[in-house]
């Protein structure tokens, strides 16, 4: 008997007893078992509702974030391992077939109003726009959802409010707790730090680099064809006895955001350059306004540059006129300018929009020398196919520095290419990150880009 | 007089300038209603300076109309059309609905404004004729360009080339918007520069005087 039990051995008893098929039925009754109790399991298990309100951070207030996840409070089961872990969503219900539903009230035990409902499926902190440093991580089973004063629902500074969510699905309603937030003004938008500190650097290197340029005033510019031209097209309207014909656009100097606004500016400071030639050379210079504003600045730098040519009694003060606020009618008395006085030269300088096709044709029909900048780059194409010498975008800006070659202006486009050269740097680091991780599906990559892509 | 002249208004300029950039990073209510109320300032500022334009309008052609300059006919044309305006304007204290000033807006001024915006499509023929001539490599890649996007943008391109539809969107969404991110990129630190310039007092030019 002993010699029997020392020689008996389970491995061998079941190679010898047991078939394949047995093994394989033992191990699908084993699975069974196991997928048993864990559905028992989820069966017992409880949820719950877990909610957040807070004030919308970085904003001017009147609206309130919430954010919620469905948490599972499981229920003991002897040698039964918890799993999925209870702070994650067990036995997700997020499926379009439920919503969740959002109720708000001004007191803790008042009458609730629904203010949304969602399907329980969207709305995860994943969708967050904000960056990481106002949001912090994002996880793709916590709901969120923004109530932002409306018509039906006003949501006042400093009052508190009452929220519950309601999660409604075919077999179950479960109800949070009510939570409460307040919401609250807010003074700096923490969403804009990037870009504060983004500005910071850009104007500390500009600054930086008008400090090098007093120094060292030797920098090296490009040339720009159509700034050489401007000595050439003023000759040419002096040689013919015409006069030169200048638009400042149809921009603005309000002052209120408008992207007209620096492209206006830039547009007077080159008039003031053109006027010191005409000057100079004696040739008759008509300017006609859609702004009386930007009209009444142009009057004064034109005064001004004829003074600085030593000819103040060439300057007339209609030189500068208005026209018409209105684009189209400003447009047909600009063209009736060029078919009757046909000018020797005409710019277009500053922001325009649908009447830059309509001027630089007309202008280029008479054979005039025509040169046009702008930032405006749905109009670039028209300038381009029309006139002799274009100034695209940032060369508008540069013109300044490049007329004058003052050492301090021109400072300041050595801090723009600093600051293009970082740009460009950024984006080909980001086309690398982008590349790679794509091909290697390595999810740290993704986390750079996404560093990246908040910090733009 | 410097001090009006130069000293006030660059201090204006640094006070509002650093004010306004902050401005955008505060979305306090005080901050909004600051950049509102600065906003009905430049509409008034707005509203004196119409008076300028109109003065600067009648002078220059009544000048005209006066020294019987060559086209002169013109700002005679000018004067009445304003003054005929201005009179209906006034006859029906403002309103628009069944008045002659309602009518003469919808029948007159309207469609002059569309016949002027209808001349587009004859220009945009003529300066594209004289575009696509191809007499450089540059003019001959717009051409081509503008071949394929044209083809790929009309029903009847894709019937007889197949796939010229998603090469014409690719030329739109490739080359053609690198290029526009290209100059928006320069036009944005442009203005960051000319902004920081003109806060700082740098450049002045745009207040009728030399650089620093």
């Amino acid at each position: 008997m002993r010699g029997t039990l020392e020689s008996f051995s389970l491995v061998g008893w079941a190679e010898a007893t047991l078939k394949p098929s047995h093994l394989f039925f033992i191990t699908f009754l084993f699975v069974s078992l196991i997928s048993c109790l864990a559905g028992a399991q989820d069966l017992l298990d409880s949820r719950t509702l877990v909610v957040e309100a807070f004030d919308t951070p970085g904003d001017a207030g009147n609206s309130i974030d919430l954010r919620w996840t469905l948490k599972r409070i499981p229920v003991a089961i002897p040698y039964m391992p918890k799993w999925p872990p209870p702070d994650r969503i067990g036995g997700t219900p997020d499926t379009p077939a439920s919503s969740y539903r959002i109720l708000v009230s001004g007191q803790q035990d008042g009458e609730s109003k629904q203010v949304a409902e969602i399907p329980a499926n969207t709305h995860y902190e994943t969708d967050i726009t904000r960056p990481w440093w106002v949001w912090g991580k994002r996880r793709n089973y916590v709901h969120f959802f923004q109530i932002k004063s409306n018509s039906d629902f006003q949501l006042a500074n400093g009052t508190p409010y009452f929220f519950k969510i309601v999660l409604t699905d075919e077999q179950r309603i479960i109800e949070s707790p009510v939570v409460s937030a307040t919401p609250q003004a807010n003074s700096f938008n923490w969403a804009k730090l990037n870009n504060l500190i983004l500005m910071l650097a850009f104007g500390a290197v500009v600054l930086f680099s008008i400090r090098r340029a007093r120094s060292n005033p030797n920098i090296f510019l490009r040339r720009i064809p159509g700034l050489d031209a401007v000595e050439e097209a003023v000759g040419r309207a002096t040689e013919m006895g015409k006069p030169v014909l200048y638009l400042t656009g149809s921009g603005e100097l309000g002052g209120s955001g408008d992207p007209s606004n620096l492209a206006t500016i830039a547009a007077t400071v080159i008039l003031g350059d053109v006027a010191k030639r005409t000057a100079a050379y004696g040739a008759e210079l008509k300017v006609p306004h859609r702004s009386s504003i930007v009209m009444a600045v142009s009057q004064e730098i034109v005064k001004e540059s004829y003074f600085a040519a030593g000819r103040p009694d060439s300057y007339k003060e209609e030189s500068n006129f208005f026209i018409t606020g209105d684009q189209f009618a400003y447009t047909a008395a600009v063209d009736g300018i060029i078919l009757r006085e046909r000018p020797a030269a005409n710019f277009f300088l500053g922001y325009y929009y649908a009447e830059a096709l309509l001027l630089a044709e007309t202008g280029a029909s008479t054979g005039a020398i025509q040169i046009a900048g702008t930032d405006a780059e749905h109009q670039l194409p028209f300038f381009i196919t029309t006139c002799d010498y274009t100034l695209i975008g940032e060369e508008l800006y540069a013109a300044s520095a490049y007329l004058s070659r003052e050492p301090v202006l021109v400072g300041t486009l050595r801090g723009q290419d600093i600051g293009k050269g970082f740009l460009l740097a950024i984006m080909v680091l980001g086309a690398i990150l982008v590349t790679v991780g794509e091909i290697s599906s390595v999810p740290w990559f993704r986390l750079l880009l996404q560093f990246f892509s908040d910090i733009k | 007089m410097v001090f009006w002249r130069r000293t006030l208004p660059l201090l204006l300029t640094f006070i509002l300038g650093v004010t306004f950039t902050l401005q955008y990073y505060v979305p306090h209510p005080a901050s909004e209603a600051l950049l509102s109320e600065v906003s009905v300032w430049n509409q008034i500022i707005a509203g004196f300076a119409i008076l300028l334009g109109v003065g600067s309008l009648l002078t220059t052609h009544y000048a005209k109309i006066s020294r019987k300059e060559a086209g002169w006919g013109y700002s005679a044309v000018m004067f009445v059309s304003m003054f005929v305006m201005l009179g209906a304007g006034i006859w029906s204290g403002g309103k628009t609905e069944g008045t002659s000033f309602g009518w003469l807006y919808d029948y007159v001024f309207v469609a002059l404004q569309g016949t002027m915006f209808s001349l587009l499509a004859f220009f945009v023929a003529s300066a594209a004729y004289r575009a696509f001539r191809a007499r450089t490599p540059e003019a001959t890649v717009l051409l081509l360009a503008a071949i394929l996007v044209m083809w790929g943008r009309v029903p009847l391109g894709e019937y007889f080339v197949s796939g010229i539809g998603q090469v014409a969107q690719w030329i739109m969404s490739v080359p053609n918007t690198a290029a526009q991110r290209g100059i928006l990129i320069g036009v944005s630190l442009g203005g960051i520069a000319t902004s920081i310039k003109i806060i700082c007092g740098i450049e002045r030019s745009y207040l009728g005087e030399g650089k620093e």
